[in-house]
């Protein structure tokens, strides 16, 4: 903690992680990872399969043991205190972990226990958070009867009944149908309006896109960026491209005369020219036209996507069709 | 203090979502329930002795079956269906989850065990002897449910019956070298050095003290003996269930 409180004033912060390290064997799934998010914030982590977004997830909720590094949450060392690090987060898994064979009150009475909620605000936190959730008509069936988009629904309810401070989501939209996705992203914003930080993992661009005040990509358990949304996309401006469609199939090598072009690539009828300087491709591809009698249906100029920015960071030009 | 109790209460909720959710399941009922009855048929059946000489080796065998049957089933169970990971994600210690599973297992071991305890009654022991079998019998449950969530702590495995089996071949050989079948008197020296690692021995023989009057230990030895053991389960098994963890988890 001193040695974190030399660096920055921690009381901005809800997340700071130094050079957090987590090895299995021979293998380091997390590398000497740092990064600090903002009270307040939703904070996006992406990365693909494997990368360490889930072993870093469960080092920042306490659940196993980093080999190197520390990490602050809430104001608390999840190492050296880790009871009262937990005490102010909220936790959705990857994985739907609601006790199947109680009931949703059951379940949520339970957790409220053990968190320490008091007894009369507990059962008043559960009985809203359930009606706001749609579950409150069925809070005394079973959880196995329940489909995914309740559970998941339960366990949001599950993260919430201590009323945290930092909110960790581990991918909570994934398989759901687009009804209880969406609700769960508007809750998402909601509860990040009322004053709760947001540490969220999703494979969902879009999602994280809309969402997300600033996103970590993680790669081989190491950092490869982190930035707001629109400054990853700006940083990445060889990707914008001027995507055209013309009435005839052309020979792409016939592209090959301007040197503002960075590369082509065929999708469907449409042809994406990547480039860092669209006007410039844009009078190249009307003078082409008109070279080559050809007619222009459609011409666009496109900014990279965050899937785009994704791609390159997790896996350099291999991420794009050539 | 606070804190501790504070954790405490968390203990006593994780033992009551297991007393819901695992006394009712197949194994608890099959190790817990139809096995010490069946046993206690075959201990019975065809001995030609007395109620009075079979007590103690009954309610023995009886805290002993019952109090470590719920036990091991509970964290295999747990890690399989991820809710491990969701204790855990709470403000609880893991001494607070080892211990929540500790109680469910003495409750239930508790409650059976006191039907044969009931039936001293009808021997006439006296009532301070029935009341310090009945603290002996408390103490020995804490004792054996202590075994029970160290037995769920090795191997790492999220299969319960692997861990039942595992029970199982522990529990079978304690029962035997233990002076339920035969009285420790009887034993060669090399079989009251076994026995003594056991700690069911201690409360058999606590029982046959105050049942028969003829114990083989000192009673505050037997006493000893059983706290001591408890403790150290109750040590292994949270030092275990935490090098066990990241197994768990992945």
């Amino acid at each position: 903690m001193d040695i974190l409180k030399k660096d920055k004033d921690l009381d901005d912060y809800a997340i700071v992680v130094q050079n957090l390290t987590k090895r299995y064997g021979d293998v380091t799934a997390v590398d000497h990872i740092s990064f600090e998010v903002k009270i307040g914030e939703i904070f996006g982590f992406l990365g693909p399969n494997g990368a360490g977004k889930t072993t870093t997830i469960r080092m920042l909720t306490g659940l196993i043991k980093p080999d190197e590094g520390r990490a602050l949450v809430a104001g608390f060392d999840i190492l050296k205190n880790p009871v009262e690090a937990k005490q102010r987060i909220g936790v959705v898994p990857e994985v739907s972990n609601a006790y199947i064979d109680l009931s949703a009150w059951k379940n949520l009475i339970l957790i409220g226990r053990l968190y320490g909620v008091p007894q009369s605000k507990l059962k008043e936190n559960a009985m809203s958070l359930l009606k706001e959730f749609g579950l409150y008509e069925v809070k005394d069936k079973a959880v196995r009867s329940f489909s995914k988009g309740m559970r998941q629904r339960l366990l949001l309810c599950m993260a919430l009944i201590n009323d945290p401070e930092v909110l960790f989501l581990d991918e909570p939209t994934s398989g759901l149908d687009v009804e209880s996705a969406r609700l769960l992203r508007d809750k998402v914003v909601q509860y990040n309006k009322e004053g709760r930080t947001i540490f969220l993992s999703t494979h969902n661009m879009e999602e994280a896109n809309q969402l997300c005040c600033r996103i970590a990509v993680i790669n081989h358990g190491k950092i490869a960026a982190i930035d707001s949304p629109e400054n990853l996309k700006a940083k990445s401006m060889e990707l914008q491209y001027v995507e055209v469609v013309f009435d005839k199939l052309v020979d792409l090598r016939n592209f090959s005369g301007s040197p503002d072009i960075i590369r082509i690539s065929p999708v469907g009828n449409r042809l994406r020219v990547y480039t860092a300087n669209p006007s410039a491709v844009v009078e190249f591809l009307v003078d082409f036209a008109k070279r080559n009698r050809l007619k222009i249906l459609s011409i666009n100029t496109m900014m990279p996507s965050l899937e785009d920015v994704f791609l390159k960071l997790i896996k350099g030009k291999e991420g794009f069709v050539k | 203090m606070s804190r501790l109790m504070e954790q405490f209460k968390r203990s006593l909720a994780i033992a009551e979502k297991n007393m819901r959710i695992y006394y009712l399941k197949g194994p608890v009922i099959i190790f817990g329930l139809l096995f010490p009855l069946f046993l206690t048929l075959a201990f019975i059946i065809g001995r030609n002795i007395s109620l009075r000489e079979l007590l103690p080796g009954l309610i023995g065998m009886t805290a002993f079956f019952t109090a470590t049957a719920v036990g091991p089933s509970i964290v295999p169970w747990e890690t399989r269906s991820r809710t491990l990971e969701r204790l855990l994600c709470c403000p609880v210690t893991l001494w607070a989850i080892v211990l929540g599973d500790l109680l469910s297992s003495f409750v239930f071991g508790t409650i059976i065990s006191i039907i044969p305890l009931l039936l001293t009654l009808s021997l006439d022991i006296g009532t301070l002897d029935f009341t310090i079998l009945l603290i002996g019998l408390i103490v020995a449950n804490l004792c054996f449910s202590a075994l029970s969530v160290l037995l769920s702590a090795y191997p790492p495995t999220d299969v319960p019956a692997t861990s039942m089996m595992v029970s199982s071949l522990v529990k079978f050989p304690v029962v035997f070298i233990s002076g339920v079948f035969i009285p420790l008197e009887y034993l060669p020296q090399l079989g009251i050095a076994i026995a003594s690692l056991s700690p069911l021995t201690y409360l058999v023989d606590l029982a046959r003290h105050l049942i028969l009057k003829n114990g083989f230990y000192p009673l505050t030895l037997d006493f000893v003996a059983i706290i001591a053991f408890t403790v150290l389960f109750m040590f292994i098994a949270v030092k275990l269930h935490e090098k066990g963890l990241v197994k768990r988890l992945s």
